[in-house]
């Protein structure tokens, strides 16, 4: 299932965030945010903790089933007054979860979490990226394996000099997709597929910010 | 009309190149004693491009000042820090101003170097700067537009031939050769049997080839070499000479590795020439160069 992968900004940016406002209502996710234990009940209940002792109010918290859904403002309705009470919501959710709250509330909203990849759960408490969107789909000839998201440097064209062993030369926690790719290619009998010259690519196939309109059924 | 580098690499000489580092700053006066010392020795000298993801004074003004020494320059361009729109301006600024040798890279890693919040950009990758090259001196852009005025280089790119895996190297390095590269400088060699396995493969490509030498400093260095840089293996034996050497002069023993290797690769005509890379102490070229039996 895709998932957004978040992680707790440090302590002191979430501070200088929250400056100035004194209530707070804070807000969770039951999907994403839980499985990656930056967003759950748990850790709301840590912030709930760590913002009382920091001597703030915490006029109320919840974790929303799937804050990135529109029912969020449904669901939100019946914390209708401690969401008013509090000067800011301090949410602990991907970005997308933060963006559609902002847009159902009228009231300053507050990140806790950085968003750092759309990516899956690949091993228990793994995850990696796996698309970064980028309009112009290129996996049909590298395996099924996406170059664009997972060489460090989006090369199309094959592995850089920094590759080492298969890894990359940035973390050797990191696969180098290279390789991944020649194993795979060479597996299926198709590393013919690997020599094609890959042109420079369109960066462009869907200019920012993305919108699609579906014509009339 | 071939570049001077170009007609050495075709004379069948055994062609020698070496880099040449732009300061941090503004202060050229190391670097234009760097490429003094160095025009009259060796066929060209490559001006890195903020190597190592290290801001710098740029390459294209280090190759004017190569230029304005009197040198041959080999103008380093890589694809992390432009656009392709950025990418081809500055190729035709370099042609306009007589840089005629090229090299393409793709370039380390913006995380390696000293600015490391930066947008890395690689728009294009080696071989794709390559083959805009070739385009470019069609007289057209990569947008398909046509040039006032084409560009012309004599143009190459790199290789690690002790990569492992290596096939993965070996067929990005056949597109390089496919995208018009004319020469290719390898990522440093030590063990030479090896590097003449790789050359008995390169051997039926119509590409020159200039075998990568680092001189090794001291075996720390060459410990951190392989455990740091990919591609580059330091033999043991190599690393217990330079252990072994006395007090104060491991350099000296460095020198002496570095001219018996260039010599090897020279008497033995196992490549067309020699890449020395001296990594900031690039007035020893001359010595390494002794120790070949070059000068």
């Amino acid at each position: 299932m895709i998932r957004s992968i978040t992680q707790k900004k440090p302590e002191e940016e979430i501070e200088r965030l929250l400056k100035g406002f004194n209530r707070i209502f804070i807000i969770g996710c039951g999907t994403c945010v839980t499985l990656t234990r930056t967003g759950g009940e748990p850790e709301v209940s840590a912030m709930q903790a760590e913002l009382s002792e920091k001597g703030k109010m915490v006029t109320g918290q919840t974790v929303v089933p799937v804050a990135c859904d529109n029912l969020t403002r449904e669901f939100l309705s019946d914390f209708g007054e401690q969401i008013n009470q509090a000067d800011a919501l301090l949410i602990m959710t991907c970005a997308f979860g933060v963006q559609t709250i902002a847009r159902q509330l009228k009231k300053m909203v507050v990140p806790a979490l950085d968003t750092l990849f759309i990516g899956k759960e690949t091993a228990v408490g793994l995850f990696d990226e796996i698309c970064t969107q980028c309009g112009t789909c290129i996996i049909g000839e590298t395996g099924g394996i996406c170059p664009v998201t997972n060489c460090h440097k989006g090369l199309v064209n094959g592995p850089c000099g920094g590759t080492n062993h298969g890894k990359c030369e940035i973390d050797v926690a990191k696969d180098c997709v290279w390789t991944l790719i020649y194993n795979r290619l060479q597996e299926l009998g198709r590393l013919d597929s690997m020599r094609i010259y890959q042109k420079p690519r369109n960066h462009q196939g869907e200019p920012k910010p993305g919108k699609l309109k579906l014509p009339a059924a | 009309m071939p570049t001077k580098f170009k007609q050495a690499l075709e004379s069948g000489k055994f062609v020698v190149t070496s880099e040449v580092a732009p300061p941090k700053g503004t202060n050229l006066e190391k670097f234009e004693h760097h490429i003094a010392l160095l025009k009259d020795k060796v066929d060209a000298m490559n001006v890195t491009d903020h190597q190592s993801s290290v801001m710098r004074y740029p390459s294209l003004g280090g190759c004017l000042k190569v230029i304005e020494g009197g040198g041959e320059v080999i103008l380093q361009m890589t694809c992390r820090d432009r656009n392709r729109l950025a990418l081809q301006a500055d190729l035709l600024f370099a042609s306009s101003v007589g840089i005629q040798n090229l090299l393409c890279l793709t370039g380390d890693s913006i995380i390696l170097g000293d600015h490391k919040d930066a947008k890395s950009v690689f728009d294009l990758d080696s071989s794709q700067l390559l083959e805009t090259v070739r385009i470019l001196e069609k007289g057209k852009d990569l947008g398909g537009n046509e040039l006032d005025g084409a560009v012309s280089f004599c143009a190459g790119a790199i290789v690690t031939p002790e990569a492992d895996p290596l096939e993965p190297q070996l067929i990005k390095f056949e597109k390089k050769i496919e995208a018009g590269a004319e020469f290719i400088q390898t990522q440093a060699v030590y063990d030479l049997d090896r590097f003449k396995e790789f050359m008995d493969y390169a051997r039926q490509f119509k590409v020159k080839i200039l075998a990568g030498v680092i001189l090794l400093t001291s075996a720390p260095m060459a410990r951190f070499m392989n455990k740091n840089i990919a591609g580059v293996f330091v033999p043991q034996d190599l690393i217990d000479e330079m252990a072994a050497a006395p007090k104060g002069q491991a350099i000296t023993k460095g020198i002496e590795i570095a001219g018996r290797m260039i010599k090897r690769i020279h008497e033995e005509q196992i490549c067309d020439g020699v890449h020395i890379m001296a990594i900031g102490k690039e007035e020893l070229v001359p010595d390494i160069m002794a120790a070949a039996g070059i000068v």
